[in-house]
């Protein structure tokens, strides 16, 4: 497995659990896992290309 | 009103919030610790099936991604940071457990996603206990 594909695991499991146990009503906490899983992936992303155009 | 809040407080064997009755009975510890034994259990304890499932999916599909990336289950502990690993671990119950008397995941970290999948292990234990504490919210009536 190569490290977009464990970052979208690990991105989906967390948020999943995160939305959950941190709201109440199953249309807030599917919301609040989707915005999990945007900040997970999103953050991953520009994180990533920090790093590539500090490495140039 | 007080006075039908009185009642609900003194019928209630665990009210929580002190004005809600808690629709649980038995040990009040019980999903506390079968959250954390099983994943999912403490929601399943509760009757929250569908929570249940999905927090048991979540929980096992990042120790099987962690185990299938070669991560370590922690067997030596040389520094705090192998303890830390060591608690995390714990986390995923009798999943850790059985991992490790069943000798699966890597010895050593030989490939270099064997890091991540270490994480994963670690993560999945904590991600159990947050379940498994939301388990017990719910049965004091602290969540709904």
């Amino acid at each position: 497995m190569t490290y977009f594909p464990a970052v979208l695991l690990f991105a989906l499991f967390a948020s999943t659990v995160f939305g959950i146990t941190q709201r109440e009503t199953p249309m807030r906490m599917f919301r609040y896992g989707l915005y999990c899983f945007s900040l997970f992936v999103g953050s991953a992303i520009v994180l990533s290309w920090l790093m590539w155009l500090i490495a140039r | 009103m007080a006075t039908e809040e009185n009642k609900n407080a003194a019928a209630g064997s665990g009210t929580a919030t002190g004005t809600q009755p808690v629709p649980y009975e038995g040990f009040v510890y019980l999903p506390l610790i079968a959250g954390w034994l099983v994943p999912g259990a403490g929601h399943f304890v509760l009757g929250k099936w569908g929570r249940g499932a999905l927090l048991a999916a979540s929980v096992l599909g990042m120790f099987a991604t962690g185990l299938a990336m070669h991560g370590e289950i922690g067997s030596e502990v040389h520094n705090i940071l192998d303890i830390l690993g060591l608690a995390g671990g714990l986390g995923s119950g009798l999943l850790y457990m059985v991992a490790r008397a069943a000798g699966w995941g890597a010895a050593q970290a030989q490939v270099t996603t064997a890091d991540w999948g270490t994480r994963f292990i670690w993560v999945a234990g904590l991600l159990n206990v947050i379940a498994a504490v939301d388990a017990h919210n719910l049965r004091t009536g602290r969540k709904s």
